[in-house]
């Protein structure tokens, strides 16, 4: 039997993002979903996605966000919880910085995706997800 | 008339590939023979048992000299990294579905999740390939429709 690549298993770990944005996971959370250390998974997961773990889980939590704010009635301290942050400020920080909006400028801005396209929803979640490199990967922040 | 009659997706093992989408999939296998006069080339087709004229073939990155090293060893990553390609796949009960597939084994990356057009999930091969699962609103099931905006 032919063993999968080893980006296999750093997929498992960007899969648990992709899962268990809302919970409050982390970084630690993805490296043991891989079975690596957290060093040695930060590393790996950079060279093959071209973007740190914490960015991708931030990332990733800010796109369901611009979901829940373009698809709901949810306020924005509901949104922040729902996709698994709990400083709103931060959320509204970290928003605006990707974003250029802040998470209601964003909603006001926006109409619902779905009434001008039937797009499936990975290509949807894909594309709304913007890339955030300045976070650090080591400090603390980066579990949020 | 031009119609769909078979894909392709690239596979790191072809008896778990088959494996998976027989035994935690359900689908059937259309065709599986090997060809020593073609260095041993597998050819393993499977089908969703409701369509039997749709196929996909689960295939093997070939070594060089048919493939580079070079783009074999890209291609492999690619796919499991689960950037290679995607199936959509639909269902006329994607909760049923849903908790059969898991009941298999299948991990899901999202969970049946309501969308404007019906209900989605994904989860992925065990080489890395994207299968999207969903049920679509009869409203939204014809894609007899070009969307353009």
């Amino acid at each position: 039997m032919a063993y999968p690549e080893p980006e296999r298993h750093l997929l498992r770990a960007r899969d648990l993002a992709d899962t268990r944005y809302a919970a409050p996971i982390d970084v630690t959370d993805m490296a043991a979903a891989a079975g690596l250390s957290r060093a040695h998974f930060t590393r790996s997961f950079t060279d093959a996605f071209g973007e740190s773990p914490g960015a991708y889980l931030l990332t990733r939590r800010l796109e369901r966000a611009t979901a829940l704010l373009r698809n709901t009635d949810y306020s924005v301290t509901q949104v922040c919880f729902e996709v698994g942050l709990s400083s709103v400020g931060s959320f509204t920080t970290s928003f605006k910085r990707i974003y250029g909006q802040t998470p209601t400028q964003y909603r006001a801005a926006y109409p619902p995706a779905a009434t001008w396209a039937i797009v499936p929803s990975c290509l949807v979640q894909e594309h709304a997800r913007r890339q955030n490199r300045t976070i650090r990967e080591d400090s603390p922040a980066s579990a949020g | 008339m031009i119609s769909l009659s078979m894909t392709q997706i690239w596979v790191h093992d072809q008896d778990v590939a088959k494996d998976f989408y027989t035994t935690k999939l359900g689908w059937e296998v259309r065709q599986d023979s090997s060809f020593a006069e073609l260095g041993g080339f597998r050819f393993l087709t499977v089908g969703p048992p409701a369509q039997p004229n749709i196929s996909v073939a689960l295939l093997v990155i070939p070594p060089p000299p048919i493939f580079p090293e070079e783009d074999g060893a890209a291609l492999k990553a690619l796919v499991a990294k689960g950037r290679a390609s995607s199936l959509f796949l639909s269902s006329d009960d994607i909760q049923a579905d849903f908790e059969a597939l898991k009941a298999r084994g299948i991990e899901f990356y999202e969970e049946p999740t309501e969308y404007p057009y019906g209900t989605d999930s994904g989860f992925h091969d065990p080489s890395g390939n994207a299968i999207r699962l969903a049920q679509v609103k009869p409203e939204f099931s014809s894609s007899r429709q070009a969307i353009s905006v």
